[in-house]
C-alpha cells in the first residue's frame, strides 16, 4: 500500500512538475538570463573592440572587478539626464492627450446603443491590427512640407508658406498620441461600459446636474480604467524608438534612440547596458506603484 | 438518537472511518466523520453552505485528499485512488456537461475511456438515453437543451458506467421551484430502477426528506444527527437539528419530574407534560421543541393542568393549504401555530389582537437536552 | 445637444484614427513619385512591388517568422497559462509570472538589446547561433509567449473547473483531461492568441533590427529603412495590400463570431421555450 502511495505521488509530481518546468526554463533563458547579462555588461569596461569581463580566474581565485564608470558617466554628461527627462516629458504629454481625447470617446462609446457597441469597438481595434509602422509612416506623408495638411491649409488660405511640422515636437507628439490612443480607449471603455446607469439616475434623482454627476460619480468610479489606460500608454511611450526615429527631430531626445545609437553607432555595449539598467529602474517605479494600488483596491473590495 | 442501523440484511457498500480534512493548515472543513452507507440506499448530506458537506463529497469522488481517515468501498480501501480509478461517478452541481460534445458523446464519454467495444457502447448509450427519455435529443449540444433536460443528460452520463456509488451534488439546485418537485420523484424513480447506491448533498431540507432514505445533518464539519427523514423531523437530538429541519417552537425550562414514561418540564410560559422519558435529572435545564402543526387553537381555556398557554394573535399569514399564526405569549415569546385549512373559509374568524388558547397533546413535543 | 456633442466627438476621433490609413491607400494610386503631390491615377506601383525582390523576400521571411513564432508562442503560452491558473501554489510562481510579464512592460529596445547581448555571449562560447531568421524567431517567440499567456489565461480562468473534474470522474487521466476537455474549450483563445502573436511578429521592427543578420531582412525592416530615408510610393502600395488583407480577415472573423453568437442565443431561447 505504501508503494502504491509513493508511485501515485511520483506520477502526479512528474506531470505537474513538467508543466511548470517547461515554461519556467523557456522564459528563464529568454527573459531573465538576458537581463542578468545586461547587468553584467553594465559593470564592465570597453576595451579595444571587445568587452572586458568583470569575472577573472587568476591564481586559482575568482576576482570580480566591478566598474561603476558607466554609471558615474551619467553624472558627467548631461545628455543622458536630459534625454531621460525629455523621454518622461513626451510620455507624460502623450498620456495626457490620450486621456483628454480618449476619455470622452470611451464614455460616449459606452453610452451608445448596445447593438452598435461591438462595431464601435472593432473600429478602434482595426487600426491596431494593421501595421503600426505603416500608420506612423502615413503621418509622414500627411505632415511633410508638401503633404496633405499643408496643402489643405494653403488651399483654405490659412497659411501661405508651408509650415514646418515634420521632425518637430509637434509631429512626434501627434504620432505618439495616434499610436497609443487605442490603448487608452479600450481599458476605459471596458470600465465605463460596466458602470451601473442606475447610479447616474440616482444622482440625477437627488438633484445633481449632469456635469456634477459626471465629476462626482462617473469619473471616480472609472479610476481603475484611467490608471490602467495611463499605464498602458505611459510605459511603452517612455521607451519608444520607431516613432521618434520616423517623426522626431534633432531636438526631440528620446532614450530609446540614444540607446540604439550607443549600441549600433558607438558600439559601446557597456554604456548601452548601463542606459538599459537605468531605464528598467525608471519603468519599474510606476509599475510597482500600479501593482500596489491594484492590490490595495482589491483588498478593499474584499473587505 | 437514531444511529446506524444494525440490520444484518443490509450489506455495507461505503464505509467512512474518522475522515478529517484540514484546509490551509487550520480550517477544519470535515472533522472526524464516520459513516456507513448500505447498498441500495439513497443517503443525503444535509447542511447549510460551508458545513463541509461538499468537501466530504469531493473526498468520496477523489478530488480532495483527506488529511486523515480512510474511505472503503465494498470493503476495499479507496482513499488513495485517483478519481479516474474509482468505481464512483458524480452528477455535478449545474451538471458540468461538456459544451463541445453533443448529448450522445457526453453520455459515451466515460465508456470510451474504458475502451468499451463499439456495439456494446452504442447499446449502453441508447439504453441510458431511453432511461432518461432523451433518445431523440442525442444529437443536440448541451446549450440546446432546457435545464431539466440538461439535468437528465448529466444523470445518464453519471450512470452510464454503472458505478457502484453515485454522488449527486445539489442535483436540483439549478432548477426553478416548480420543476424541482416533479424532478425529485423522477430522479428517485430512475435511481431506484437502476438500483445504484447514492450519496447526495443538498442544502434543501425538503429535497433531502423526499429523496433520501437516510439523512445526515451536518454542521461545522461534523454530523449532528443521522437518521431516517421522520426520525430527524420527529425526534431531533438537539436544538440545532430541530431548528434546521422545518419550523419549530422551543420553550426553555427545567425538569421538575423525571419518570421512566414521562417528564414534566416547567417553563415560564406553561407546564409541559411530555409522554416520553429522557436521560436527565430533576432541575436540569432543557428545551422543549414543539412543531407548529402539532398545536391546536381554541377560544375556550382548556381544562387541563398542562400543555396549553394563552396568547394574542400578532400575525396571520395565509398560505392557501394552511395558515400560520404568530401568537404573542405572556412572556413575550412568539409561538408559531400552523392550522390546515380543511374547509374553505376555515380561518375560525380569528383576527389581529384576539386572545386565543393554544394546546397540544403529550406526544407532540420532544425534550432537547443539547 | 449632448447627443450631438457625443456623436461629433466619436466622429472626430474615428476620422483621426482612419485619415492616415485612408491617405496611405489613396496615394498608392498616385502616379507621381513624389507621393504626396497628386498627378494622375495609376496602378503601376502594384506590379512594381511584386517585382521588387527585396520586398518579396522580406514578405516571405516575415510570413515564415510570424507563423512559426505564433505557433511556438501558443505552445509555451499554454504551458505558462496552465501552470499559473491551475496550480495555485508552487515554488517560483511569482517568478514565473514576472518573467512572463516582463516582455509586456519592457520597451522593445530593452528586450532586443538584452536578447542580442545574450546571443552574442552564447555565440562566443559555442559558435552558435549566427544572427538570422533563428534569432529573430527566438525574440518574437519570447514576446509572443507573453501575449499568448495573457490571452489563454483569461480563457482558462473562465472555464468551469467542474468540467475538468467531471472528465476525471469519468475516467480520464490528467493528460486525457487536458486533451479531451481543456484543449477543445480553450481552442478559440488559441486561435485569438495565434492571430495576435502573428500580427505582432509581422509588425515588429525593433526586435528584428537587433536580432537580424545579413541576408535576413523582414518586411518591416525593409519598409523602415526606406521610410527613414523619405517617402516612397512602393511603401504605399505595400500598405494598401496589407490593409486590404487585414481588414478582410478582421471583418470576416468578427462577422463570423457575431453570427455564431446569434445562432447560439437563438438555440438557447428555443430550448428554453420548448419546456414552457
Amino acid at each position: 500500500m505504501l508503494a502504491r502511495l509513493i508511485s501515485r505521488f511520483r506520477s502526479v509530481f512528474r506531470g505537474r512538475n513538467a508543466v511548470i518546468l517547461v515554461p519556467m526554463l523557456w522564459l528563464f533563458v529568454l527573459s531573465a538570463v538576458p537581463l542578468l547579462i545586461v547587468l553584467n555588461f553594465s559593470f564592465s569596461e570597453m576595451e579595444i573592440a571587445s568587452v572586458a569581463s568583470i569575472w577573472k580566474w587568476a591564481d586559482d581565485a575568482l576576482t570580480i572587478k566591478i566598474n561603476l564608470g558607466n554609471y558615474l558617466y551619467f553624472g558627467q554628461d548631461p545628455l543622458y539626464f536630459d534625454t531621460y527627462l525629455s523621454s518622461l516629458k513626451f510620455a507624460a504629454i502623450t498620456t495626457l492627450w490620450c486621456l483628454a481625447l480618449g476619455y470622452p470617446f470611451a464614455y460616449f462609446m459606452a453610452r451608445a446603443q448596445a447593438h452598435l457597441r461591438p462595431m464601435l469597438v472593432m473600429l478602434v481595434m482595426l487600426p491596431f491590427w494593421t501595421s503600426f509602422l505603416l500608420r506612423i509612416y502615413a503621418w509622414k506623408t500627411l505632415l511633410v512640407s508638401n503633404g496633405l495638411v499643408n496643402q489643405l491649409l494653403m488651399a483654405l488660405g490659412v497659411i501661405h508658406t508651408p509650415l514646418q511640422m515634420m521632425n518637430t515636437p509637434f509631429s512626434l507628439t501627434i504620432g505618439m498620441v495616434y499610436a497609443y490612443l487605442p490603448f487608452m480607449i479600450l481599458p476605459l471603455y471596458a470600465n465605463l461600459v460596466k458602470l451601473d446607469v442606475r447610479l447616474l439616475e440616482a444622482a440625477a434623482d437627488l438633484g445633481a446636474s449632469p456635469w456634477k454627476t459626471f465629476w462626482l460619480i462617473t469619473v471616480p468610479l472609472s479610476k481603475r480604467g484611467i490608471i490602467a489606460g495611463s499605464m498602458l500608454v505611459f510605459i511603452p511611450a517612455v521607451g519608444e524608438y520607431v516613432i521618434p526615429e520616423l517623426l522626431g527631430g534633432p531636438d526631440t531626445l528620446m532614450i530609446g534612440r540614444v540607446l540604439w545609437d550607443e549600441f549600433f553607432s558607438n558600439n559601446d555595449w557597456p554604456m548601452a547596458s548601463a542606459v538599459t539598467i537605468v531605464m528598467i529602474l525608471l519603468i519599474l517605479l510606476p509599475i510597482t506603484i500600479f501593482n500596489k494600488y491594484n492590490a490595495e483596491s482589491k483588498s478593499e473590495e474584499q473587505a | 438518537m437514531a444511529a446506524v442501523k444494525d440490520d444484518v440484511v443490509l450489506e455495507d457498500l461505503l464505509r467512512i472511518d474518522g475522515l478529517i480534512k484540514v484546509f490551509d493548515g487550520s480550517v477544519r472543513a470535515v472533522d472526524n466523520v464516520s459513516l456507513t452507507v448500505a447498498k441500495g440506499e439513497i443517503f443525503a448530506l444535509l447542511g447549510s453552505s460551508g458545513c463541509g458537506k461538499s468537501t466530504l463529497l469531493r473526498m468520496l469522488a477523489g478530488f480532495e485528499t483527506p488529511t486523515a481517515g480512510r474511505i472503503y468501498l465494498s470493503g476495499k480501501d479507496i482513499t488513495d485512488l485517483p478519481p479516474y480509478q474509482r468505481p464512483i461517478n458524480m452528477m455535478f452541481q449545474s451538471y458540468a456537461l461538456f459544451p463541445h460534445l453533443n448529448v450522445w458523446d457526453n453520455v459515451a464519454f466515460g465508456l470510451r475511456r474504458d475502451g468499451m467495444p463499439k456495439d456494446e457502447l452504442a447499446e449502453r448509450v441508447e439504453s441510458m438515453l431511453k432511461l432518461v427519455q432523451l433518445g431523440k435529443f442525442a444529437k443536440r449540444k448541451p446549450h440546446q437543451l432546457s435545464g431539466g433536460q440538461q439535468q437528465r443528460v448529466a444523470l445518464a452520463r453519471s450512470l452510464a458506467k454503472r458505478p457502484k456509488l453515485l454522488l449527486l451534488d445539489e442535483p436540483l439546485g439549478a432548477l426553478d421551484k416548480k420543476l424541482r418537485e416533479s424532478t425529485q420523484l423522477e430522479l428517485v424513480n430512475i435511481i431506484e430502477q437502476v438500483g445504484v447506491t447514492c450519496v447526495l448533498v443538498t442544502h434543501d431540507q425538503e429535497e433531502a426528506m423526499t429523496m433520501a432514505s437516510r439523512i445526515a445533518v451536518m454542521n461545522e464539519g461534523y454530523f449532528l444527527q443521522i437518521g431516517t427523514p421522520d426520525e430527524i423531523y420527529e425526534t431531533p437530538n438537539s436544538r440545532l437539528v430541530a431548528d434546521f429541519i422545518g419550523n419549530v417552537n422551543i420553550f426553555e425550562g427545567e425538569v421538575v419530574e423525571d419518570e421512566a414514561d414521562h417528564v414534566t418540564v416547567r417553563c415560564p410560559e406553561c407546564l409541559h407534560y411530555v409522554g416520553h422519558g429522557i436521560t436527565g435529572t430533576p432541575g436540569m435545564a432543557v428545551g422543549v421543541a414543539l412543531r407548529p402543526e402539532k398545536i391546536h387553537l381554541s377560544r375556550e381555556q382548556p381544562d387541563k393542568p398542562h400543555n396549553w398557554c394563552a396568547g394574542d394573535v400578532a400575525d396571520i399569514a395565509y398560505f392557501g393549504a394552511h395558515t400560520t399564526y404568530h401568537l404573542t405569549l405572556v412572556t413575550g415569546m412568539t409561538l408559531k401555530v400552523q392550522q390546515p385549512n380543511l374547509t374553505r373559509h376555515s380561518g375560525q374568524g380569528l383576527t389581529w389582537g384576539d386572545r386565543i388558547y393554544a394546546h397540544w397533546s403529550q406526544d407532540a413535543m420532544v425534550v432537547l437536552t443539547q | 445637444m449632448k447627443h450631438l456633442f457625443g456623436k461629433s466627438w466619436l466622429t472626430m476621433i474615428y476620422v483621426f484614427l482612419y485619415i492616415p490609413i485612408v491617405t496611405l491607400v489613396v496615394y498608392s494610386f498616385n502616379a507621381s513619385p513624389l507621393v504626396t503631390v497628386w498627378s494622375a491615377f495609376t496602378l503601376k506601383w502594384y506590379p512594381a512591388v511584386v517585382h521588387d525582390s527585396e520586398l518579396v523576400g522580406g514578405l516571405i521571411l516575415s510570413l515564415k517568422v510570424a507563423l512559426l513564432s505564433g505557433l511556438i508562442s501558443i505552445v509555451f503560452g499554454t504551458f505558462t497559462a496552465f501552470a499559473l491558473v491551475r496550480y495555485r501554489k508552487f515554488t517560483g510562481r511569482t517568478f514565473l509570472a514576472s518573467m512572463a510579464n516582463a516582455p509586456l512592460v519592457m520597451p522593445d529596445v530593452i528586450v532586443g538589446l538584452s536578447l542580442l547581448l545574450m546571443l552574442i555571449s552564447v555565440q562566443r562560447w559555442t559558435g552558435f547561433p549566427d544572427r538570422g531568421m533563428f534569432t529573430i524567431l527566438l525574440g518574437h517567440a519570447l514576446v509572443g509567449t507573453a501575449y499568448a499567456t495573457v490571452v489563454i489565461m483569461s480563457r482558462l480562468r473562465e472555464i468551469d473547473t467542474r468540467l475538468e473534474e467531471a472528465a476525471m470522474d469519468l475516467g480520464c487521466k490528467p493528460f486525457q483531461v487536458f486533451a479531451l476537455v481543456t484543449l477543445p474549450l480553450i481552442a478559440p483563445a488559441l486561435v485569438s492568441a495565434l492571430l495576435l502573436t502573428f500580427t505582432l511578429s509581422f509588425d515588429d521592427v525593433v526586435l528584428s533590427a537587433f536580432l537580424s543578420g545579413p541576408g535576413s531582412t523582414t518586411l518591416p525592416l525593409v519598409i523602415f529603412s526606406r521610410a527613414r530615408l523619405g517617402l516612397n510610393p512602393s511603401i504605399n502600395a505595400v500598405a494598401a495590400i496589407i490593409i486590404a488583407v487585414v481588414s478582410m480577415v478582421v471583418i470576416a472573423s468578427s462577422l463570423y463570431q457575431a453570427r455564431a453568437e446569434r445562432r447560439r442565443q437563438r438555440e438557447v431561447n428555443e430550448a428554453y421555450a420548448q419546456t414552457n
